[in-house]
């Protein structure tokens, strides 16, 4: 795909750079990168995320100028950042609003993947680099959340550093030294802090990699048909520069609502109390984006295994190429597995909705006692692995497959792409 | 003899394999004396390892009451336990239980060798992911089954004597090191 060069230099300056640093070149070539022609506005959020990306490092880098990592400190800092620094109102909520959209992003992003089959040859190590952006995603997230120092600040860290203790002999050595001491205290915070500036550059290295894989083996399309000649591709500048531009306008727009509108909605009033060891809020409940695996992790009784089960749910991932065995990309030419795939999202959003409530309480008011959010999480944890692990290596083999476009020139033009 | 050279540094190693094998391996050694302390600096420091045992006057206590003292950044809870509850705690059957324990071996003997079973001393740390368990002053959480302990993350129950009896914890609630300095006086840590 980036084999041949168009770019000439204009100017004397040009030609005079370009013979030392090519770099005008490099940027002419990226930006007119051909892409499939029929690419709709899912495929908008690669932009979105780079820019979620560096709105998050520059809000973070000024936040840096004003937060101070101390146990007695943490939370006043943040406190004086909304109050009295010079636009500290706004660029707080920026960077707090931004992780929900940023993760809003990444999950459109991952579930457009899936159903575009956008993970499968060539393109196995552009879906493992980008799963592996959002696991560094989640820790910086995590790392982040510790910092404000409030209730669900401390008992957050407080549970999932609790995730390590529980590995067989070594956990518990393994949770001291990550905390620094015996329980979530001063020396967390501050090594906290020091890796939560760490990983976004480690995240925007892996992203550099992510982008060049795309260049290198192409954009995946809604027919999931490769281009086969020129008419198939457009350049990606003007086309889906412009295209990307006005999806990034609307997606500002919802940002903008909850920036200014609604900047604690997606946070928990909870963090608003100072952290206090020696009392548990009543209900731990981590942010949302984190909801589904929370509800995996409490699905089973057992704490073992339900930690492997939720860091599997996130693993299966990583080898769901070799799990789907079909030949076809696109869900929109598998008739059955399409709808494995709509209730597979819906499963997302029920273990979501089911981590945000105690497993204990009563989820859906049928028969005698009614079915708890635990039965309910069981269920839906029970489909989530289900569809990795048998539906989609079967529905590979058995499904009778819609026949695919020749061409993506061809699917445009009779008006099926 | 340059023939005899060659065929030489076919058979057995020549002084240049032992230098590249001397090389890696003191670079290899080097790697790891500068690795360690960049990974063991986040162990605990000196600081936190220090000041780490508390004295508790068990004599504030009442009957049926709790206090919470703080010991390692975790709370240790010292309840004064009612008949009542012991008798609950000495009705279960131990071999139902995930974690069998007797009541009486959850106690260290005070300087007369007898134990008080009143004075249940425990970390107030749930066993499943460092969550302080709910139920002070004598009184169970509404929702505990068991007349103990409840755990407010993800829903572990612990009896009147801090055994696990339901959700995801896997041990009982742990008793801390401490002993009696006199009757009314214990010193964990």
């Amino acid at each position: 795909m980036s084999g041949h060069s168009t770019y000439e230099p204009k100017y004397a300056a040009e030609r005079w750079i370009d013979k030392r640093l090519p770099i005008i070149r490099f940027g002419v070539d990226f930006m007119h990168f051909p892409s499939p022609r029929n690419l709709n506005y899912w495929y908008a959020f690669g932009a979105i995320l780079s820019l979620c990306l560096i709105a998050q490092i520059i809000t973070g880098v000024i936040l840096a100028m004003h937060y101070t990592p101390h146990v007695d400190l943490a939370f006043d800092s943040i406190q004086r950042i909304k109050r009295d620094v010079p636009f500290g109102w706004l660029l707080q909520p920026m960077h707090a609003v931004g992780a929900s959209m940023f993760f809003f992003a990444v999950y459109v992003h991952m579930f457009r993947g899936l159903f575009y089959g956008s993970y499968k040859a060539p393109r196995e190590l552009l879906w493992i680099i980008g799963c592996l952006i959002y696991l560094a995603m989640m820790a910086t997230a995590f790392l982040g959340y510790t910092l404000p120092w409030g209730q669900m600040s401390f008992w957050g860290a407080t549970v999932i550093t609790g995730f390590f203790g529980a590995i067989p002999i070594v956990g518990e050595s393994l949770q001291y030294w990550l905390l620094g001491g015996y329980s979530v205290g001063a020396p967390t915070l501050n090594r906290f802090f020091s890796l939560h500036y760490l990983l976004p550059f480690v995240i925007f290295a892996l992203v550099f990699l992510h982008v060049w894989a795309v260049h290198h083996v192409g954009q995946n399309n809604p027919i999931g048909v490769e281009p086969k000649s020129e008419e198939d591709t457009l350049s990606f500048h003007p086309y889906y520069t412009m295209k990307d531009a006005f999806a990034i306008a609307v997606f500002l727009l919802i940002f903008a609502l909850f920036v200014f509108y609604l900047p604690d909605a997606l946070g928990h009033s909870d963090n608003y109390i100072k952290a206090n060891p020696m009392v548990t809020p009543e209900h731990i409940v981590p942010e949302w984006y984190f909801l589904p695996f929370y509800a995996i992790l409490r699905a089973v009784p057992s704490k073992l295994l339900g930690i492997i089960l939720m860091f599997g749910a996130i693993v299966v991932l990583f080898i769901l190429p070799w799990l789907d065995t079909a030949r076809v990309k696109s869900m929109r030419f598998r008739p059955v597995t399409k709808w494995f795939f709509i209730i597979f999202v819906i499963a997302c959003f029920v273990l979501g909705w089911c981590g945000a409530h105690a497993p204990s309480d009563i989820a859906i008011p049928i028969g005698e006692n009614g079915m708890t959010f635990k039965t309910v999480s069981r269920i839906a944890t029970l489909y989530y692995f289900g569809f990795f692990l048998l539906i989609l290596p079967i529905m590979g083999w058995i499904e009778k497959t819609k026949p695919v476009p020749e061409s993506i020139t061809k699917a445009v033009l009779a008006g099926e792409a | 003899m340059s023939d005899e050279v060659i065929h030489d540094g076919e058979d057995e190693p020549t002084r240049r394999d032992f230098i590249y094998i001397a090389t890696a391996a003191t670079a290899a050694v080097g790697a790891g004396a500068l690795a360690w302390p960049l990974i063991n600096q986040m162990s605990a420091a000196a600081d936190t390892l220090a000041a780490s045992s508390v004295e508790i006057d068990l004599s504030k206590v009442e009957r049926g009451q709790q206090i919470k003292v703080l010991w390692r950044g975790k709370p240790i809870f010292v309840r004064n336990r009612t008949d009542k509850e012991i008798e609950m705690a000495d009705q279960v059957d131990i071999s139902e239980l995930r974690d069998p324990q007797k009541d009486e071996e959850r106690f260290v003997p005070m300087p007369n060798g007898k134990i008080n079973r009143h004075m249940l001393v425990m970390i107030g740390v749930c066993t499943h992911f460092g969550c302080i368990p709910i139920g002070e002053q004598g009184k169970a959480h509404p929702t505990s089954h068991y007349g103990g302990w409840y755990c407010p993350c993800h829903g572990s129950e612990y009896d009147t004597s801090g055994r696990i009896r339901l959700g995801p914890a896997p041990r009982n609630l742990d008793i801390p090191p401490y002993k009696y300095i006199s009757d009314s006086i214990i010193k964990v840590g």
